[in-house]
This record gives structure tokens, C-alpha cells and sequence, in this order.
């Protein structure tokens, strides 16, 4: 049943329903929420686990960290400092291989200090080996966490992820979401099976220290596992499609990209702008489509690049951008080697950052830009500001 | 204190011979038992007891980073609570997790009040990295970061009081020993345990390398440490010092002189005024804990 809900509740009831047993966070803007409803249904018995109130992001993730080595499912959520915080343990717990899911409200890094959207937090980590899914909606933001938990806790796989959703945009917006009932993400998410875990009864030791013998294999083994999680999203993907009806079978998901010459890459709130300028402009006969990235890593190289068949412009809207690289945004460049030799010009296009409002006029300006053939740079600019 | 005949501690680790840390790490888990899990800091101990494929340990064990163990701890506990399990959490630090870099997730662990025992093993330095101070590191030690030179005697200021910051943030059981007494030692991670709560308990462990004395010397380092007022083993119960060993004490000097550390101390000739304010420090240790059996003079 849809129900009118913020998109942080929505996201706390979807973290209800995996029925983490521990759960270990830190209150920050726009993350807090989320934190503070899943505290409620803690205090009301509504949610059977354990919320440890912790002294700083740091510790909430190394707690989770302690947690899901001990055997039980945990939880964490975050944004920008907070995440940059916890950089440490982030690589940590992706080499230690602990499936903890962890929802990021993307917000803006310092300095200066900005509370509002863009991406640039999670993707600072991108390399970390957690697995980064990237929401739309509250809908989909809801139905990530399942499906997270799922690919993450497969034996086969092993990581952590990160579910995204633009602070405020998402976070702080009402929209109509259908939550599904316990009994049916039961059925869909099995109880937490740890592959090993702490245990006096079976003592093993977590977490030691390699040579560079043993070290790089440990690292081959984290990207080989990212690779089979690409079969894992889409499998988890299509069975919840088949139970819930809503589709996620694809790690990309193209809008009206048949036949088009020009596609937007994006990822995140901005796709549903994008929609509607994509809308407007095949209205006014533009051959142009969306291409839309709900997982950032593991990156779908492939899908992405039978996506872009044939299309000759491709404008990829980044909210982040790697300083130093250029003008290019993470997106920009990992789009340009998914296509690279196959003929589609692509352009990186910051901007929106820091929570600045990108409008469907700007998104068909960036269309156009394509097709012109203009370079990597930012949109969006106050050019009197320079 | 139950008799355990068990090792959890393996040989074959790759410390140096004579290690303080090394004989800590064999006596707590012999105290703590199999029904233990540890959770381990960045630092000799960690590197010296589980070189990847191989580990000394066999209880269950897990390192995470050099700052927290803690925090880590703090999870596994929530976490055996949840499943209904009733293992032990035991942390084990150096002074450099638990004096500097982790005492946010420790002032943490204790204000929340996990039951966890969190023992630091204090050899004054950190090791692991080549010898630098440590919030732990003794007045005018010598240390690669604190190095006595032409205008310096070493390390400028004395130890960190931790037990007492830890029983000021409502710790049912802080204690100190030493190496140097291993029934003490065995006893205090004992009753460390079997406290409700978050203890904390901190091991004297000489460190032949980093102090500059020969590896056979250990334990008589550390009775040397004891016996001089330098270091005292005490007992705190809700805040409250309950116990200290009281000892017949001796000048500093001999345990000053039995290191390099303190080298420069003696050289070319004693430099009596600083001796004296390392004396100063035992005389205030004496009088603090009550350790004097007869008047020292
Ligand atoms: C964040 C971070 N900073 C620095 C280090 C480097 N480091 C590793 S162990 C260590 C010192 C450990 O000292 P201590 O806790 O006293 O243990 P010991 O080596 O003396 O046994 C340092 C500085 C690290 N691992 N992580
Ligand atoms: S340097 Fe010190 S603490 Fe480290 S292994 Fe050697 S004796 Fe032990």
C-alpha cells in the first residue's frame, strides 16, 4: 500500500524490516533522520536489536565492524564529515570482507562548509571495496537496502555497500512509498548467516597483519568479488522484481534510449529532472534518452556500453568531480572507458554541487553541449564569482 | 584465581627475545581463559603474534586499526548480547592505542558502559613504529621523538594518569600490574573480568628494545620499576584506590641507570637535579598510593 512518508522514514522502515541486531550510528545533517526514527522503533520495541549510542562516526562504524565479525547484521548511515571520518575504517571493513550495509544521505564535503546535496562523499570512496548503489527515489532508496543485504551477505560476495540518496532532495522530501510487510522481505531476505565469525567454540584469528607475500592476493580477491556481485545485483535485482513488481533486475536502467544520438548519464534525484527534460525534448522531436547508474561499483562496464550503442553524444552529469583530473567528474571517466573505442563522444559536466538546483532547462542545455562537442567543464557557474 | 595449566598464547611468535608484551599477552589469556574473545591494536603485539598464514593465538581474536579496539569491542559485546552468547571481551592495547590515538573510543566503550575489560600493555612507547613517546612515555625517557640531546633530557612531561581518567568515568575496576608479578596479574585480569562493566587493567611490560637493557632482564627490570616507587601496582574499585603494593623502596637511581633510555642521565656525569625530580615523582607515587612499608629516606 503506498503511503505518503519522508524519505528518511521510509529508508528506517526498510532497515526495520532486514532486522539488523545492531545497529551503531552518529547524528549528522542530513543523515539524522533516519538515526533518530530507528532509535525510536528501538524504544518502542518495534525493532528488536541493539542501538549503541556512539561517541563519533568513527566508532560506529568500527562497532559495526565488531558486530558483523561477532555474527550479527548491522547497520549504519552517514553523510560527508561524518563518512570522510570514518575514511579509516571504511577500507577496513571492506578488506576484512563484513557485509555491513551503511545508507549515505550524500551531502557536499568541506571546506567550506555545505550540508547541502551533491555526491562527492561516497564517491571519494570508491575505491574502497564497498559496493555504492545510488537511488532515485524513496522507492528505490527503500528497496535498496533489501537488496543490498542480500548481495552483500552472499558467501559468494562478501562486501559492504553503501546505499546513496541525495540529502534533502530524497531525505527530507515526502513522497509516496509502498513499504513492503515483514513477512514478505522475510521470504525475500533470509536471517543473517555469517560465513564466519567470532566464536570460542571455533577460534579463529580476524584481521591480521600480511606480508607482501599474502597482501596482494587479499586485494585481487576484493576486486574478483566485486566483479561476481555484478551477477549477484542482477539476479537479487530480478527475484525482487518478481516479488515486489518493481524493477531492478539491470545495475543501469535506460529511459527512451532507443534510437537516440544523444544520452544524459546520470545518477541519483537528478534522473527524475532528467526524465522530464528527455520528455520535453523528444516532444520537440530530439533524439534524446537517459542513461541512469543505480550501481557505481561494482562499475557495469559492460551494460553501460551496450547501453550507449549508437549513440554519438553523451553528456554525463556529475555531482562530484575529481580535482586535478581535468574537469571530469568519477562518472565521466569511468563512462569514457566503458565506451572507449566504440565511437560515443562523452562529456563530463559538473555542477549541482553543494546543493545548487539543477533544472530540466540546464539539462537540455547539456544535451545540446553534446552534441556540439563542448568539453569537459562545469555548468552552472556565477561566472562574477570567479 | 582458578588454576589454568592451558596456553591460549602459543610459541612461536616473533618477538624479541625477552619481551614484556609477549609474556602479558600469555599470562592474560591464561588468566582469561577459552572462553575469551580478543580484540587486538595496531602494534607489536599484533604484528609479532599473527604474521598471516600464522597466529600464536587460540581464543578467538580480531584487529582492526592501531585506534579502535575499543569501539570495535563495544560491537562484539552488543553483538554476543543479542545472540544470547556469554563469551568474554577482552581488549588488548598498547600505552599508544590507549593513551593517545584511542581514547575517544575509549572514553566512548566506558561512558556507555560495555562489559568489556580493556588491558593496556605499557611499555611506555611506541614500539612497534621505532620507539617514539607516548602519552605513557616516563619523564626524561629518551625516545626517537623525544630524544635527549644538548638542550633536551628526553621526554618533558610525566605519564599520563589514565587509570585515574578511566575511573573518573564511573569504571567499576581499574587496576595496575606488571609482568614482573605474574600471580598479581593473572589475579587483577581475573577479577577484571568477572566485574560487571567496563575495567581496565594496565600491565607494566618492559621492553628490552626500546628501554636498552639485555632481554634476560625483564621481570628484574620490572620488580626494579616496582621497587623504586616508579610504578605501582594498585587497585581502584568505584573510583576508590582499595589496594597498592606496598614495597621497601630504594632510591631511583639503580632503575634509571639499568636502562639507555635514561642514559643521558649519567653522563658524562649524573645530572643530580634531574635525578631528583624523577624522585620527586616516586616520592608523590609513595605518598599518593600509601606504598612506604618504613620511612624512605
Ligand atoms: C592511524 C594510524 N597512525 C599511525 C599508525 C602507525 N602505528 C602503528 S603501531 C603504532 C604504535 C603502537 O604503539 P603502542 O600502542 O604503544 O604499541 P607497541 O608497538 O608499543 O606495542 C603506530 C604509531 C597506524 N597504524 N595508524
Ligand atoms: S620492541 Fe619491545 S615490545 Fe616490541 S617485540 Fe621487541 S621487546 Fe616486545
Amino acid at each position: 500500500m503506498l503511503q505518503i512518508m519522508e524519505g528518511s522514514h521510509a529508508v528506517a522502515e526498510a532497515v526495520r524490516l532486514c532486522r539488523p541486531q545492531v545497529v551503531s550510528a552518529y547524528p549528522i545533517t542530513p543523515q539524522t533522520h533516519i538515526v533518530e526514527r530507528l532509535a525510536e522503533m528501538v524504544a518502542d520495541g518495534d525493532l528488536d536489536g541493539e542501538y549503541i549510542c556512539v561517541e563519533s562516526e568513527f566508532s560506529a562504524l568500527s562497532s559495526c565492524l565488531g558486530a558483523s565479525a561477532a555474527g550479527s547484521r548491522v547497520y549504519s548511515a552517514t553523510t560527508s564529515q561524518g563518512l570522510a571520518f570514518m575514511a579509516e575504517v571504511v577500507f577496513n571493513v571492506a578488506g576484512m570482507r563484513q557485509p555491513v550495509i551503511m545508507t549515505i544521505a550524500n551531502r557536499a564535503l568541506g571546506a567550506p562548509l555545505n550540508i547541502w546535496n551533491d555526491q562527492q562523499d561516497s564517491i571519494f570512496l570508491r575505491d574502497s571495496g564497498w559496493m555504492q548503489f545510488y537511488a532515485e527515489d524513496a522507492q528505490e532508496a527503500t528497496d535498496l537496502h533489501f537488496i543490498a543485504y542480500k548481495v552483500a551477505e552472499d558467501h559468494n560476495i562478501l562486501l559492504p555497500a553503501f546505499v546513496c540518496f541525495d540529502g534533502f532532495i530524497l531525505s527530507h522530501t515526502y513522497e509516496p512509498v509502498d513499504i513492503p510487510s515483514q513477512e514478505e522481505i522475510d521470504a525475500y531476505l533470509p536471517a543473517f548467516n555469517p560465513y564466519q565469525r567470532l566464536d570460542a567454540k571455533k577460534p579463529m584469528s580476524f584481521g591480521m597483519y600480511a606480508t607482501p607475500e599474502y597482501y596482494e592476493e587479499f586485494r585481487y580477491e576484493i576486486n574478483a568479488a566485486m566483479q561476481r556481485a555484478k551477477d549477484v545485483i542482477r539476479k537479487a535485482g530480478a527475484e525482487f522484481s518478481e516479488k515486489f513488481g518493481r524493477d531492478y533486475s539491470g545495475l543501469v536502467e535506460g529511459y527512451r534510449l532507443d534510437d537516440a544520438d544523444t544520452a544524459i548519464v546520470a545518477m541519483g534525484s537528478v534522473c527524475g529532472t532528467v526524465k522530464d527534460a528527455v520528455d520535453e525534448m523528444r516532444d520537440a522531436g530530439e533524439r534524446v534518452g537517459l542513461l541512469k547508474i543505480r550501481a557505481f561499483r561494482p562499475f557495469p562496464k559492460e551494460d553501460v556500453r551496450e547501453a550507449l550503442k549508437g549513440v554519438s553524444n553523451v553528456a554525463v552529469l556529475e555531482k562530484n568531480i575529481s580535482l586535478g583530473s581535468g574537469m571530469l567528474g568519477a562518472v565521466g571517466l569511468e563512462v569514457k572507458d566503458a565506451v572507449y573505442g566504440s565511437g560515443s563522444s562523452v562529456h563530463s559536466y559538473v555542477g549541482g554541487l553543494g546543493g545548487r538546483d539543477i533544472r530540466k532547462k540546464v539539462v537540455k542545455t547539456l544535451a545540446e553541449w553534446a552534441r556540439q562537442g563542448k568539453d569537459d567543464c562545469f555548468f552552472g557557474l556565477r561566472e562574477e564569482l570567479l | 584465581m582458578t588454576e589454568n595449566t592451558c596456553e591460549y598464547f602459543e610459541s612461536g611468535h616473533r618477538a624479541c627475545g625477552g619481551c614484556g608484551p609477549a609474556l602479558a599477552g600469555r599470562l592474560i589469556t591464561k588468566a582469561a581463559g577459552e572462553n575469551t574473545i580478543v580484540v587486538a591494536s595496531t602494534g607489536c603485539m599484533e604484528v609479532f603474534s599473527t604474521p598471516y598464514p600464522e597466529t600464536v593465538w587460540k581464543t578467538p581474536w580480531i584487529h582492526s586499526l592501531f585506534q579502535n579496539s575499543a569501539a570495535v569491542a563495544s560491537g562484539i559485546e552488543a553483538s554476543l548480547k543479542r545472540q544470547g552468547r556469554e563469551e568474554k571481551v577482552v581488549v588488548i592495547a598498547g600505552d599508544g592505542a590507549t593513551f593517545d590515538i584511542g581514547m575517544l573510543c575509549i572514553s566512548g566503550m566506558f561512558e556507555r558502559g560495555h562489559d568489556v575489560t580493556y588491558i593496556c600493555y605499557d611499555n611506555e612507547a611506541y614500539m612497534n613504529t621505532g620507539i617514539q613517546r607516548s602519552g605513557a612515555t616516563p619523564y626524561d625517557a629518551s625516545t626517537t621523538t623525544s630524544p635527549a640531546g644538548k638542550l633536551s633530557n628526553g621526554n618533558k612531561r610525566p605519564k599520563k594518569d589514565l587509570p585515574a581518567i578511566l575511573a573518573a568515568h564511573g569504571s567499576p575496576y581499574v587496576a595496575t600490574t606488571s609482568v614482573s608479578t605474574p600471580k598479581d596479574l593473572m589475579d587483577k585480569v581475573q577479577r577484571a573480568l568477572n566485574t560487571p562493566g567496563p575495567c581496565y587493567v594496565q600491565v607494566h611490560t618492559p621492553c628490552c628494545t626500546g628501554w636498552g637493557f639485555d632481554g634476560c632482564k625483564t621481570i628484574e627490570i620490572g620488580r626494579m620499576a616496582i621497587n623504586s616507587g616508579l610504578w605501582v601496582n594498585f587497585e581502584m574499585v568505584d573510583g576508590e584506590i582499595v589496594k597498592a603494593k606496598k614495597v621497601s623502596r630504594v632510591p631511583v637511581d639503580d632503575y634509571l641507570k639499568s636502562q639507555k633510555r635514561f642514559r643521558h642521565l649519567f653522563r658524562p656525569s649524573p645530572k643530580t637535579e634531574e635525578i631528583g625530580k624523577i624522585q620527586e615523582i616516586a616520592n608523590r607515587n609513595a605518598e599518593k598510593y600509601g606504598i612506604d612499608i618504613k620511612p624512605f629516606h
